[in-house]
């Protein structure tokens, strides 16, 4: 592999991986399991990005929802040839072909990219984790990360939401979660169209007042779709949560994902460097404005 | 380029410029200036001193710009033409890398890429002070930002830059307001005034690196003497006194970030078209399309970098719908950015004052006037 001997920050060149395992999360997303062809993954943290590459089709930037083995701080905080998970929902021409992948078959990788969840502010506080649809797949490493620090944080909980049942992430995952007491899970759906369903129903606000936390020393962590982190948002400020202790993780177009491209701005941010995860504090103004 | 100080700025004849050209050639660049080309003044490969834009001048206003013959024989009396030297070091279209399908997924290649071209050194004759000020910008995104730009920065590095003072300011040109002309600031290699009086046709040469200096060393020249430094200060102050245009830049960030929905930007909408040309005109402009181009097999990809614009729909569109949708919120962000958030980035304004986004704007779009509306709506008491 030529690429592997170049300076590759500057060039921004994918490297080959190949698909290890394919899991199907809903009618339209998959998760990849996928492992550096020749060269060694590099670490991550819960957060970050990697530019997903299918050779003739293009590149996407795709949130890092996990790792398996490999690496001193084991499956989901990276380290040496570490297995990496993507999930993927098919929307466009790129997803839909990586969603398309077997294992066996290889895609370019590069990255990871961008600032991850800040852990670190979290410490000794109590942390709220909201996630809606897709919005679970950042949060998925960080559920695990705060599970294996459990000692270093308050009280723990996990909100997650998505339109229907059918649309749910991580379900066997969610019902381990579910069944801890060191951790709090509650799920909710907006609508119940098909299957019985027999959780909470109802947009992923309503689940916030049965999460008890001392909103002088909270962290929240919160993705999902943009109109879902406004409201989110707007209700952890009106209970006193203050902005900086509220981080979401943003989607803009991302072409080059390293701060150059110009596509992700967002008033004086470029989401693909200076985020995807930001503070409120940060951007709460810029996300106030319309179209800005 | 070091940074050791020359002061004895010399004086080249007309004459004698022609071997000023030619100590450049011989030190292996090639040369690269304002040409006539399509009515306009643009950048290019120059052949000799006579493919100068030498006699013309340029007219411009919002919407418009022609060229005229001056009654001289001036080889920089014009302002600047459509094209910046940003083509030069970020070119418009780029070939980052290539890619070819093997039995077990692809191998690239960087080695047969557009950067290898960057390898060429190159004299960028007559660039104009707002020019030099614009690539002082771009070098903070594509040089010192987090990652430096491979391409950017091999061109950048073997790049020798003649800066020449700007004698006749044009109708949309405000490098006053923004502090970055007429006279040449930091950063050039060689720096020339054009004079023309009584005492001939000639050039105050100011060498700003060693290699500036060497070059005015190796044609013939004399020392300037107060009488060539006061007629270069008498051009730079008739040029200041005749700014086309000017920008009040007090707090401006601030005014923008408490300005973003004041009905001027619906006003502005209404004429603005959202064809980008003032972005591909801006020479600090650096937005970009990273495309994949693939041959019919699909086993060849290559990965081109374009020059994007965010007066497109396309610019923001993520899945589910286009962030900036409309023309104000397009409009407003290229301003906003270019004079606001570019501070907060780069720690330097976007803007040079260069004009072209006036000149070349198809509706006479004038950012200076834009500013002016948007304090004058912001003034207490003032009714929207």
């Amino acid at each position: 592999m030529q690429s592997r001997d170049q300076p590759r920050g500057e060039l921004c060149v994918p490297s080959p991986y190949r698909v290890v395992d394919r899991t199907v999360e809903t009618a339209d997303t998959v998760t990849l399991a996928i492992a550096p062809v020749d060269s060694l993954a590099r670490a991550w943290e819960p957060g970050q990005f990697n530019m997903l590459w299918m050779p003739a089709v293009g590149e996407v930037p795709i949130s890092i929802s996990g790792g398996v083995g490999g690496g001193a701080t084991g499956g989901d905080r990276g380290g040496d040839g570490t297995v990496l998970l993507h999930t993927i929902r098919a929307v466009g021409a790129v997803t839909r072909a990586l969603c398309a992948l077997e294992p066996g078959q290889t895609l370019g990788v590069r990255g990871p990219y961008g600032r991850g969840w800040d852990l670190d502010a979290a410490s000794g506080r109590d942390v709220v984790i909201v996630g809606g649809g897709l919005g679970l797949a950042p949060l998925r490493p960080v559920v695990h990360e705060t599970l294996r620090g459990r000692d270093r944080y308050g009280r723990l909980a996990f909100l997650a939401g998505a339109r229907t049942p059918e649309d749910l992430l991580y379900m066997s995952e969610l019902g381990q979660w579910r069944a801890r007491t060191d951790l709090q899970t509650e799920v909710t759906v907006d609508a119940v169209p098909g299957r019985e369903w027999r959780g909470d129903v109802g947009v992923v606000t309503t689940l916030l007042p049965r999460i008890p936390f001392d909103p002088g020393r909270v962290v929240a962590l919160v993705c999902g779709p943009e109109v879902m982190m406004r409201f989110v948002a707007a209700e952890l400020l009106r209970q006193g949560v203050a902005p900086g202790d509220i981080q979401v993780s943003l989607e803009r177009t991302m072409q080059c994902a390293v701060g150059s491209c110009g596509h992700c701005q967002l008033g004086s941010s470029f989401i693909c460097r200076d985020g995807p995860v930001v503070t409120w504090e940060r951007v709460g103004a810029a996300m106030g404005v319309r179209e800005r | 380029m070091g940074d050791a100080v020359h002061p004895r700025p010399a004086v080249i004849s007309r004459a004698d410029l022609p071997a000023l050209v030619d100590a450049i050639r011989a030190q292996g660049y090639a040369l690269l200036g304002p040409t006539v080309r399509d009515g306009t003044i643009q950048l290019g490969e120059l052949g000799a001193l006579e493919d100068l834009p030498i006699g013309w001048g340029d007219e411009q206003s919002p919407g418009s710009y022609r060229l005229h013959r001056r009654g001289h024989a001036r080889l920089f009396g014009w302002a600047v033409g459509p094209g910046s030297w940003k083509q030069m070091l970020f070119p418009s279209r780029e070939r980052m890398w290539s890619a070819d399908r093997t039995d077990d997924g692809f191998v690239i290649r960087t080695d047969d890429t557009d950067a290898a071209q960057a390898a060429r050194k190159v004299a960028f004759f007559g660039v104009r002070p707002c020019e030099l000020a614009a690539i002082a910008v771009q070098d903070r995104v594509f040089v010192h930002g987090a990652v430096p730009d491979r391409s950017y920065s091999a061109r950048r590095e073997r790049a020798l830059v003649v800066a020449v003072d700007c004698g006749e300011p044009s109708g949309t040109c405000f490098c006053v307001s923004m502090g970055t002309g007429p006279s040449t600031g930091p950063g050039y290699d060689l720096a020339l005034t054009e004079l023309d009086d009584e005492r001939g046709h000639r050039f105050l040469a100011r060498g700003g690196t060693d290699i500036g200096a060497q070059l005015v060393r190796g044609v013939p020249h004399r020392d300037a003497d107060a009488r060539d430094h006061a007629a270069a200060d008498a051009v730079i102050a008739s040029a200041t006194a005749r700014m086309g245009r000017q920008l009040d830049t007090t707090d401006l960030p601030a005014l923008l970030e408490r300005t973003l929905e004041s009905p001027r930007w619906d006003d502005v909408a209404q004429r603005c078209l959202t064809c980008a040309n003032c972005t591909l005109v801006c020479p600090t402009c650096f937005c970009s399309d990273w495309v994949e181009v693939a041959d019919l097999s699909g086993d060849h990809v290559e990965r081109w970098r374009r020059w994007a614009s965010c007066f497109t729909l396309a610019f923001s569109t993520v899945h589910g719908g286009t962030v900036r949708a409309s023309a104000r919120s397009r409009y407003r962000q290229w301003l906003t950015h270019k004079l606001g958030t570019w501070w907060d980035q780069f720690g330097t304004s976007g803007c040079v004052g260069c004009g072209r986004c006036i000149t070349w704007c198809p509706v006479g779009i004038d950012l200076t006037e834009e500013v002016r509306a948007l304090r004058e709506l912001d003034r207490p008491g003032a009714a929207p």
